[in-house]
């Protein structure tokens, strides 16, 4: 009986000996790319650049992308791997904060990365230094289906008036004007962001989600309140808190609903959903506020290497070699995605070139809501966003939760 | 008998009974049968919104996708890594603690046998921390093993209840005979009283390999990709990406069913043994 | 024992006394630590100390990366204050009181099913067989089920006029719905128990209950449920120590939504210390011992009935 126990503890001390030991010349890459445009992407990020390095083995983990997030935390304590993939701004900041990522600065200015890679450095950076390396962006909008906007003699909307002009039409012909599905959270917040960017402008927005406004201000009230005049009139996909925004494509496909605000990504799911391209097309949200500079969400994806990395001096190559401008025009001609880069050449798909125009024409671009605010802010008030959504009137008592919730996560 | 024997009853009552089991049965299993349609229509059913008629073929290229694309088949092989070396474990464990707890007189018996009644019963979140901890040090975190060691320790609180309460039924005489004559503790362990144990290890054996199977609590805290996690928590992750898939998730939720399924129709008995011991005495 | 055997190991025993003459003088003393080490052992560092561990993590502020500071009872008072523990908590006391209805409906299905009819076996064991599927299964089965415009139960609420009711995404009916699905395999045990239980009945005592004119409510109340008392016992422990635990089906069929309404405290817990917008671990520590110490009060009764019967026993 004892036997079995003593095999077991040999078997536990050969598996950590397996799971410490790195071979020299050899790179391990964790990613979150399990959908088959980005880990196409690294397929051919990491191809190349064995391509181009013979001598140094990559070893490429692919994560499921939910389970990453949690994932991530435990890999990087217990068995670094050297390049990982994360989210840029707030979201990047705990693993700084516990020098679990490593300072790259040095790899920034030694490639003329401040130049090439300026629109995403401040994405990137904290503590006046950089942490990551950024790959790639991506536009949110409001995906609409051409084919309905036309039968109904409507356009697309240019302010909040059209908007409301438009949804009213569309619901009193029996179609959903919005598809959401806010069961994971996030697709209430792009719906958050861009209301309180247009009603607010990007300077507040960056406030709130830094901490320094009160949920309870009247500007923030102001944004609910026009959220409501779609809200309250049923202008979304009914049961949204039920459905992952996945689930919710059927209905843009099918037709039951005319518009989508969503990120980029969301058009190859409508493709493979057998929805012809030329059906789609996409508007930036429309303006509230006259006075507001147009500002946009264009979250940024990046990678970055690990503080207890094994092979630190291969890494760094890799990491400068994604930030190349002929791999992140490859990349991102995969991922359907912007690259960061200014020397890169953008894809030729009309929808992404009129994508890039909108983001470079725009004030400000901020990351979304759950990676500018601090993690347990954003859970907190996306779940916040999911409720009004079921439950507009419950909109005080909501705040007041979500502004208790900011006093203690800011204050520490 | 109670209730009284339906034989007795009328012919009406009868035939009334023989009609009320397959209905109550299928309405019982109403939710299950429904998931078994759908693991079989195929996708264009669900997408033309055919979502109870008859399907419009059966498709068992569900089950083949779900094999080729995921590790369906990895997250399989993963739980019996897992499964069978901690029932081993348990078992093995349990049969030394019960006959310990069962056939000694010690002071602090009762004592040590309550402290594993009652740290079984205790919510995993009391552990968690500790514990992810503890396998994180041992660099056992996402390794098979690492669960292993964690499901042996804690199921041997329920096994030496169990392996501890049927030692206590068995007849001690043959026990105290043979240390009259002078045979060591550990013959009479292997030699005596282990070959009496055999019903005991079955249905444990059984009881535990279900319990072991099914876990996704320390799947999801002790484990995290492929390479180590069991089908239960891969089936988590799969329903994160066969969103709006439902033939796929119910393809692969069948798959990840049948082996404790096919585990309790083979050893029914003593399956229902393990479960109800202490149902008719104590 | 034949005598040749005895003797056999009686020599052997006279050949150990000589060589090992403290071990022959102490074995019965030392043997039962010796068969107890191992479990014991394990059973100590993997579940007795963490929940000591636990309870004193949850004086600190912890989120798992950096170092713990100590901040003595914040996390307690904190939890006071905030509605997601008090959404939990009360989740948790409808998980418990709406679970205890599988021991009435499991020992309704085993009357139902404890006849000696052709292929009765086959039916106990059908409706038995939900227990053995994995809760994640059971959690997909039902999300199925109650899923808006493709699942059954929409269909079948919108057949009886209440319109389509999308139990998950309704923070009135989600908790309800879960405890729905969790209660499946649960009636499905209690069953189980039952039936065994039923088989042993004393079939003296039930025709002495008849002639005493005793009969449908008053034979099972008067003479068959007092025979029954082991049964519900068990059926008791399982189903509270189950309402306590539930985590599986809250994680796979809602992971605590809409809004955070159908949390209990188990997946609270978790929420805090590991998902994605959490790593509080000091505070998910405090969720637990609160969880832990109300399971304590069940423990400590379950525990002390079986004590009892220990000692006349």
């Amino acid at each position: 009986m004892r036997f079995s126990v003593k095999t077991m503890m040999l078997g536990a001390a050969a598996a950590a000996l397996m799971t410490t030991s790195a071979l020299a010349g050899t790179i391990t890459i964790n990613t979150d790319t399990s959908d088959p445009g980005p880990k196409g992407a690294f397929k051919y990020a990491i191809d190349a650049f064995q391509k181009a390095n013979p001598d140094v083995k990559v070893k490429w983990n692919v994560f499921d992308h939910e389970g990453f997030k949690s994932a991530i935390r435990n890999f990087l304590t217990a068995d670094a791997p050297d390049v990982v993939t994360w989210y840029s701004g707030n979201r990047m900041l705990p693993f700084v904060d516990a020098h679990l990522f490593a300072d790259i600065s040095d790899l920034w200015s030694e490639n003329d990365l401040d130049s090439q890679l300026k629109s995403a450095k401040s994405a990137v950076s904290a503590n006046g230094k950089q942490w990551a390396i950024p790959y790639s962006y991506y536009p949110w909008a409001i995906y609409y289906r051409k084919d309905i906007f036309e039968k109904q003699g409507i356009e697309p909307p240019k302010t909040w008036d059209d908007l409301l002009a438009d949804c009213k039409k569309l619901s009193d012909a029996g179609i959903t004007p919005f598809a959401i599905g806010t069961k994971a959270l996030w697709p209430a917040a792009g719906w958050f962001d861009y209301l309180d960017l247009r009603t607010n402008g990007y300077a507040f927005h960056m406030k709130l989600t830094q901490g320094e406004v009160p949920y309870t201000d009247e500007r923030v009230k102001k944004v609910f309140e026009n959220w409501a005049q779609l809200v309250k009139p049923g202008y979304f996909t009914k049961n949204a808190a039920a459905l992952d925004w996945q689930d919710a494509v059927p209905l843009f496909v099918q037709g039951k609903a005319a518009m989508y605000l969503m990120g980029n990504f969301a058009v190859d799911v409508m493709k493979n959903a057998g929805l012809d391209e030329s059906k789609v097309g996409f508007v930036s949200f429309p303006t509230i506020n006259k006075d507001v500079p147009r500002a946009e969400d264009a979250p940024t994806e990046m990678v970055a290497m690990a503080a207890n990395a094994s092979n630190k001096e291969d890494a760094r190559k890799f990491m400068a070699f994604i930030a190349k401008p002929e791999t992140q025009a490859k990349m991102n001609d995969i991922l359907g995605q912007l690259p960061v880069n200014s020397q890169s050449k953008i894809a030729d798909d009309p929808l992404l070139q009129q994508g890039a125009k909108m983001l470079s024409s725009a004030s400000n671009l901020s990351q979304f809501y759950d990676r500018d605010a601090p993690a347990q802010m954003a859970k907190a008030g996306m779940e916040g966003f999911q409720q009004f959504m079921a439950q507009p009137d419950q909109i005080d008592q909501i705040l007041q939760r979500l502004e208790s919730v900011r006093k203690r996560v800011y204050s520490n | 008998m109670f209730p009284r024997p339906i034989e007795r009853a009328g012919t009406g009552g009868r035939a009334l009974y023989q009609v009320a089991l397959p209905v109550s049965l299928i309405i019982w299993l109403l939710p299950l049968i429904g998931i078994a349609i759908t693991s079989i229509r195929p996708a264009s059913d669900l997408a033309n919104g055919n979502y109870f008629g008859v399907p419009s073929q059966i498709a068992l290229s569900n089950y083949l996708d779900v094999f080729r694309q995921s590790p369906m088949a990895q997250y399989l092989f993963n739980s019996l890594r897992i499964t069978v070396p901690a029932v081993i474990g348990a078992v093995a464990l349990s049969c030394l603690t019960g006959f310990a707890l069962a056939t000694y007189r010690f002071r602090t018996n009762l004592l040590v046998f309550f402290i594993f009644v009652a740290g079984n019963f205790v919510p995993f979140q009391i552990l968690m921390v500790p514990v992810r901890d503890l396998t994180l040090k041992l660099g056992l975190y996402d390794t098979v093993t690492g669960l292993v060691l964690f499901h042996v320790a804690f199921q041997t609180g329920f096994c030496t209840l169990f392996m501890r309460n049927f030692i206590k039924a068995l007849p001690f005489e043959l026990l105290e005979s043979a240390r009259v004559e002078g045979v060591s503790e550990f013959r009479i362990f292997w030699h005596i009283v282990l070959p009496l144990m055999r019903p005991a290890i079955a249905a444990l054996s059984v009881l535990v390999f279900t319990f072991v199977w099914n876990d996704y609590f320390w799947a999801l805290v002790l484990t995290q990709g492929a390479g180590a996690q069991p089908v239960t928590a891969g089936l988590y992750t799969l329903n994160g990406q066969w969103v709006a898939s439902w033939q796929l998730v119910s393809a692969g939720a069948i798959v990840a069913a049948l082996p404790p399924v096919a585990m309790f129709f083979l050893m029914q008995r003593h399956f229902i043994a393990g479960l109800t011991l202490g149902a008719t005495k104590g | 024992m034949s005598t040749a055997a005895a003797s056999a190991s009686a020599t052997a025993a006279n050949l150990e006394q000589r060589r090992m003459p403290f071990w022959k003088r102490n074995q019965r003393r030392l043997a039962p630590a010796l068969f107890l080490a191992p479990g014991a052992l394990m059973f100590l560092v993997y579940v007795i100390l963490p929940i000591f561990e636990s309870i004193w993590i949850s004086f600190y502020q912890w989120d798992g990366l950096s170092e713990m500071t100590w901040i003595g009872l914040s996390n307690y008072t904190e939890l006071l204050g905030d509605p997601a523990f008090y959404t939990s908590l009360w989740n948790n006391v409808l998980w418990l009181v709406l679970y205890l209805l599988a021991i009435p409906a499991g020992l309704m299905i085993a009357i139902f099913l404890n006849q000696n009819v052709i292929g009765i076996r086959v039916y106990k064991s059908l409706f038995f067989f939900p227990f053995v599927i994995s809760q994640v299964v059971v959690g997909l089965i039902f999300s199925w089920f109650y899923a808006p415009n493709i699942g059954l139960f929409p269909q079948i609420t919108d057949a009886l006029g209440l319109g389509k009711i999308a139990v998950l995404a309704d923070a009135r009916f989600v908790t309800y719905g879960i405890i729905a699905a969790g209660l499946w395999p649960q009636i499905a045990y209690c069953m189980i128990l039952y039936l065994t239980g039923l088989n042993n009945v004393s079939p003296e005592q039930v025709e002495a209950g008849r002639l005493d004119n005793a009969k449908g409510w008053r034979m099972l109340w008067y003479v068959i449920l007092p025979q029954l008392r082991p049964a519900t016992f068990i059926a008791m422990v399982v189903t509270v120590i189950g309402a306590l635990r539930s985590f599986d089906l809250v994680s796979i069929m809602t992971d605590g939504g809409p809004y955070g309404t159908s949390r209990v405290l188990s997946f609270y817990m978790y929420e805090q210390a590991l998902s994605e917008y959490g790593y509080r671990m000091g505070y998910g520590a405090a969720i637990a011992v609160v969880l832990f110490l109300i399971m304590m009060l069940f423990i400590t009764g379950f525990i002390w009935r079986m004590v009892i019967t220990e000692r006349e026993g």
